[in-house]
């Protein structure tokens, strides 16, 4: 049943949200936008300085896009798990639960926002032009590591942000403590991660898997050793990093669930 | 309350990384801001972005698409005038809970540059004050304006994406390139939380920089006016 009712759902979605045309192109570009907010973030600071944390401008550009995309992905799937604390606070997830299909998938679809494409566009533009203005030396493994990357990268963000809105099955209002994860780790993975404090880091970076969206794969592709001093191959273990994370929110978002209690009406 | 803190401080501590790592690239100094300063200028900036409330609820935006706006119109009030007053005393909340919490983080964990003079303080918190009204005056605008476009959540999302930059919440506005620095001076957006952070770090002068805010709080503040009083005009009240 789940074959037919997922993608109708999307379809439908999808429509409704290309009928406001003025609207969703507004949005659009308020999305192309906010994905420009760190870049000239980047640009601003490079015009004073010539390199972060040991890498040039173009280098760090290319985490940024990794980032970007990644997470554009994400937010395009998971970032309707926002609604979560209404639909908790509300009862409404009791609805969820009622139906004969899973409550992640059907949040999920819920609302595929499709003005998010305007993020995926504008980092995967930036993507484009940092790959071709950085030294790599091309091999079809890097090619792999390139498309496999912003997959991997917005699974990883995609289990950040089931884990971090399971909260609110404990604390209703979590939705800025989700947050300040979620964007966070956007924020976090769209510079070289050696820039930053040893705690911050170990959280951000390991516990929160961030270091494998942008940072590692870079450092890969670019044939760069570590400054931290981890082995070079660590940077094609990102796929591995999100099936694991994948695996992990999943189980964290089933004992979430099962700790669910409608308000009953 | 706390979830908003902690946001501040998880986004202050980015930034202070980010930050600190440009300024040890160029020498520990760029445009008048070194580590201490920088550090101030972060997590004040933290604590006065839930202070000013640069990005609202857009509650009001949508009583006017609901049309509850007209409970709001019919109170024996000036609608603008008794929103900023609940906005003031929601600002007097969020002193003690949004701004101090993460300057006294700031003060305790990193090196933290303390105004030079004692005269400094008062003068901080009157342009603080001054940067809540501005940016209630902005958010009020943003609001409004679904009176004419219905829909206003383009608008109010292209504010929340582009006001961090424009007040100089992520990056000092002394970094910015000098066109950009001139151009963006002339516009309300660093007199919502740049100014004040200049006031607190003793940079630039504090009489031009408190000028400047005051003349932004009252043109924004008149520009709602008037723009108010057109959208009354317009307002039609369906049934009764």
């Amino acid at each position: 049943m789940a074959d037919v009712i997922y993608p109708r759902l999307i379809g439908a979605r999808l429509r409704s949200q290309l009928s406001y045309r003025a609207s969703f192109a507004m949005d659009f570009v308020t999305q192309v936008i906010a994905q420009c907010y760190e870049l000239l973030v980047i640009l601003i600071l490079f015009t004073q300085i010539h390199a972060l944390g040991g890498f040039t401008k173009n280098e760090v550009l290319l985490m940024y896009a990794f980032a970007g995309t990644a997470f554009g992905v994400a937010d395009l799937f998971a970032g309707q798990l926002d609604n979560l604390p209404t639909y908790i606070r509300t009862g409404n997830f009791d609805v969820l639960l009622m139906r004969p299909l899973g409550t992640l998938p059907q949040i999920m679809c819920s609302d595929i926002r499709l003005r998010r494409i305007g993020r995926i566009s504008g980092a995967l533009a930036v993507l484009g032009y940092a790959l071709a203005n950085v030294p790599i030396g091309w091999t079809p493994a890097k090619v792999l590591l390139v498309i496999a990357t912003p997959i991997a990268g917005s699974v990883i963000y995609g289990a950040v942000w089931v884990v971090a809105c399971s909260i609110c099955f404990w604390i209703v209002d979590g939705r800025e403590f989700a947050n300040a994860v979620t964007y966070g780790s956007n924020a976090f993975t769209s510079y070289p991660i050696n820039v930053y404090s040893r705690p911050l880091r170990w959280f951000m970076a390991f516990v929160v898997p961030g270091a494998f969206v942008a940072y590692y794969p870079s450092l890969a592709l670019l044939g760069k050793q570590d400054p931290l001093g981890l082995p070079g191959w660590v940077g094609w273990t990102s796929p591995l990093v999100a099936a694991l994370a994948a695996g992990v929110a999943g189980l964290v978002w089933r004992f979430a669930v099962r700790h669910y209690r409608g308000t009953g009406s | 309350m706390l979830a908003g803190m902690t946001t501040n401080v998880v986004f202050g501590l980015l930034r202070v990384a980010v930050l600190a790592a440009a300024l040890k690239a160029a020498n520990g100094e760029i445009a008048e801001y070194d580590i201490a300063a920088t550090n101030t200028y972060v997590w004040i900036g933290q604590g006065l972005l839930g202070f000013v409330l640069l990005w609202g609820n857009n509650e009001l935006a949508e009583r006017v698409r609901s049309g509850d706006v007209v409970v709001d119109l019919y109170r024996p009030w000036h609608l603008q005038g008794a929103l900023l007053a609940e906005d003031v005393g929601r600002g007097g909340y969020a002193f003690l809970v949004r701004l101090a919490p993460p300057a006294v983080f700031g003060m305790l964990l990193f090196p933290f540059q303390f105004p030079a003079h004692a005269y400094q303080w008062p003068l901080f918190l009157m342009s603080a004050v001054i940067a809540l009204v501005s940016s209630f005056g902005i958010r009020f605008l943003v609001e409004i304006s679904s009176f004419w476009l219905i829909d206003n959540r383009g608008l109010y999302g292209f504010w929340n994406v582009t006001s961090g930059l424009l007040c100089g919440l992520t990056v000092p506005i002394a970094f910015f390139p000098e066109w950009a620095r001139e151009v963006l001076w002339l516009t309300p957006f660093p007199a919502m939380l740049q100014a004040p952070i200049d006031v607190f770090l003793g940079h630039g002068n504090v009489v031009k920089l408190l000028l400047y805010q005051l003349f932004w709080a009252a043109a924004i503040l008149a520009v709602g006016h008037f723009v108010l009083q057109r959208a009354v005009r317009k307002v039609v009240v369906q049934g009764g």
